[in-house]
């Protein structure tokens, strides 16, 4: 297999681009990267607009288990206001190339589906990052997807959900109990983050970074300072990297504690929800205690940490392990052993493992599918390359498989913290960042709880933002979703869904 | 199951105690409410919980509500599924202009008297997101609100507080007319 770099054969920037390469790509290359991807030769990590031209991570995902991967990208300057769908080869770039057409007005030639995907046409500005007119609130209509057939009706959800949960839209054919289509409508919660970010300080938007999806402010806050390091070439002190991932850690045990819950709620055996209910809130409490916030938002900056773990703080973690330990284990063995929930969650809203491949899932919805990725691993960063954890990995697809995935990595995480605890160095925790007096560009890939966070940013010589894009891992799972569900009776889907457990806000930014 | 079960028998309840409602918010509701509307109510209160656009980091708290720590229901406050059945509208996010809509509608179907309370730094004024094209910057300037809980997110104790005082004010406008 050719390597990516080799394949990209573009050429280089005028200014550095770290860690992985980014070449200027001719139209040919351009569309023969679209075929390679559906082919399966790459996996699509990202498809984004620029100030007149499109961007598109790729990586390889390697040939195995301890291959590293290697990741690149390619970008094609659009000066006719136009790029070759990257969709029509590859279903993935759906959504990602009709967001570039709402918020830079570049239009994906030969795109299969040209409805607009985030606006709604309620901003009163059409491609607000690109050429911006004037537009109405008013609304535009949307023309879902048609599914026709004797006895077929539709349910409409959302935004406005049941539960205490985030805005969007589900759109459900149903024949009888079962459902026959489901398509999604999002970009209730866009905020416009990305325009909000340009032309701030890097310090600033890394305040928007970290509202970008609330459960895992400490992931997107590490990508993004990642991202900021690579571009200006800043060594953090190796006690930061380690504060970092004891902080990326609990908040991962944090979800998957809460979610693990939420999913036996869900198929109606609250026992367990209460249960998972108090050991969250043990770790939030705990991450309070640590680090002076629940969630430990702002606590990863550019340069390294604000917080330090002190004495209180050292005791609390080393307390709160065998606590959920012993805990947890008995949970476990709760759902394990409760034939009841698990007629409900196995067999439930099977994710093949083709589609998985295809859509490059993340996190736990690709690896309950067979799909093992897990950027902490195949695109290590400090200090994962000196921690040994496995990355659980499950072939059936189903709610059952990734609840297996979840309890496996809430154990992965323990071991993690143990050795994060034994090991840590002690030091600063953060350094001072200073401008690069050019323009730089950063990007990352770092593994949050739901899957990798991609980050993208150019700063100019004075170190204001001049473009920053941040890809949450729900882009590729969020449409997968509509094929999970497929077959499976309606009421199934909040099981369904909380299984997955996309983010809306990440999505829609 | 049964372990489990009987292990909780012996331990004594994670449940905190009572906090007491914060005196700034009840000088905010003072203001607020109308008499009649508190007299209708008592004790307790169906809340609908609405996303205009959160990060997700203000329902995380309002989820930790429900746990054995702070055990809302004790108090009379529920959660309820549908804004017909509520009497609070607890509302999170700067409300982005695609949910501004959804937003007022969910309050017109929602019975009177109502209470609205927005929830979170974004919900009060836009917070960080205030200016974009996207949002229309705090719920008061799509429904009218009688409470602003502060906190990016605000912590479960001062949601907690926030909806006692809620409770406290409506009884104590009862009892002494
Ligand atoms: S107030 Fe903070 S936590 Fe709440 S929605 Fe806004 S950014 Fe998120």
């Amino acid at each position: 297999m050719p390597s990516l770099i080799k394949a990209l054969a573009g050429t280089a920037l005028p200014h550095a681009h770290h860690p992985w390469p980014r070449r200027i790509v001719d139209v040919e290359t351009w569309s023969a990267l679209g075929g390679q991807l559906a082919e399966g030769r790459w996996t699509l990590a990202g498809l984004w607009g620029d100030a007149g031209a499109v961007h598109m991570a790729l990586y390889d995902i390697g040939r195995d288990e301890t291959d590293r991967s290697e990741m690149a990208v390619a970008t094609l300057p659009c000066p006719t206001g136009q790029f070759p769908s990257i969709a029509r080869h590859h279903a993935p770039a759906h959504r990602l190339e009709r967001t570039i057409s709402d918020l830079f007005g570049l239009e994906p030639v030969s795109a299969p589906d040209n409805r607009p995907w985030l606006d709604h046409g309620r901003w009163c500005v059409r491609h607000p990052l690109g050429t911006p007119t004037e537009s109405s609130d008013q609304g535009s209509p949307y023309a879902f997807l048609t599914a026709e057939g004797e006895g077929l009706h539709q349910i409409a959800v959302g935004p406005v959900h049941a539960g205490i949960i985030e805005p969007g839209h589900f759109r459900f054919t149903a024949n009888g109990e079962t459902v026959v289509r489901l398509e999604e409508r999002f970009g209730y919660a866009h905020k416009g983050v990305e325009s909000l970010m340009a032309g701030a300080s890097f310090e600033r938007a890394a305040h928007f970074a970290a509202r970008i999806s609330g459960d895992s402010t400490v992931a997107y806050s590490i990508s993004y300072s990642r991202a900021v390091e690579a571009a200006l070439g800043i060594e953090v002190p190796v006690r930061a990297h380690w504060l970092r991932a004891l902080m990326a850690e609990l908040e991962r045990i944090a979800n998957h504690l809460g979610d693990i819950g939420s999913v036996c709620n869900d198929a109606a055996f609250a026992l367990m929800h209460a249960h998972t209910g108090v050991l969250r809130e043990h770790v939030l409490r705990q991450s309070n205690n640590c680090f002076g916030h629940r969630l430990m938002m702002d606590k990863v900056v550019p340069g390294g940490v604000t917080a330090d773990l002190d004495r209180s703080g050292e005791d609390g973690v080393r307390a709160l392990l065998p606590m959920i330990r012993k805990a947890f284990s008995q949970l476990v063995e709760l759902y394990d052993e409760t034939s009841s929930l698990q007629d409900r969650t196995v067999g439930t809203g099977t994710l093949s493992h083709t589609l998985a491949l295809q859509y490059g899932c993340g996190g736990y919805v690709g690896r309950a599918s067979g799909r093992s990725f897990d950027a902490r691993r195949n695109l290590a960063y400090p200090p994962y390359d000196a921690l040994r954890f496995d990355v659980p990995l499950f072939n059936e697809g189903d709610v059952n498989a990734r609840v297996w995935v979840r309890i496996r990595e809430v154990e992965q995480s323990l071991g993690l913290i143990d050795q994060i605890m034994a090991e840590m160095p002690p030091g600063e925790i953060s350094v001072a960042v200073a401008q690069a007096k050019e323009t730089r560009e950063g990007m990352a890939l770092v593994e949050g709880f739901r899957g990798d966070i991609l980050c993208w940013l150019r700063l100019d010589p004075t170190g204001i933002i001049e473009r920053c894009h941040l890809r949450d891992p729900s882009w590729f799972q969020w449409p997968v979703l509509e094929a999970a569900i497929e077959g499976n009776i309606v009421a199934d889907f909040p099981l369904c869904n909380k299984s997955f457990n996309c983010s809306y806000s990440g999505h829609d930014l | 199951m049964r372990k489990l079960l009987f292990e909780n028998l012996i331990r004594s309840p994670l449940t905190e105690g009572v906090p007491d409602p914060d005196r700034s918010m009840l000088a905010e509701l003072a203001t607020s409410l109308g008499r009649v509307a508190r007299e209708n109510l008592g004790r307790s209160l169906s809340i609908r919980e609405i996303d205009a656009g959160s990060c997700n980091g203000c329902e995380l708290e309002i989820h930790a509500l429900s746990n054995a720590f702070y055990d809302i229901e004790r108090f009379g406050l529920r959660f309820v599924a549908s804004p017909r059945h509520a009497d609070v509208l607890l509302v999170t996010g700067p409300v982005t202009r695609n949910m501004r809509e959804a937003l007022e509608r969910t309050y017109n179907a929602t019975p009177a008297p109502k209470w609205v309370v927005a929830v979170g730094d974004c919900a009060s004024d836009g917070g960080c997101f205030a200016g974009s094209y996207a949002v229309v910057g705090g719920v008061s300037a799509v429904v009218p609100v009688d409470l602003h809980l502060a906190g990016c997110p605000p912590s479960p104790e001062t949601l907690l507080k926030g909806l006692l005082a809620l409770i406290e004010h409506s009884t104590h406008s009862f009892r002494s007319p």
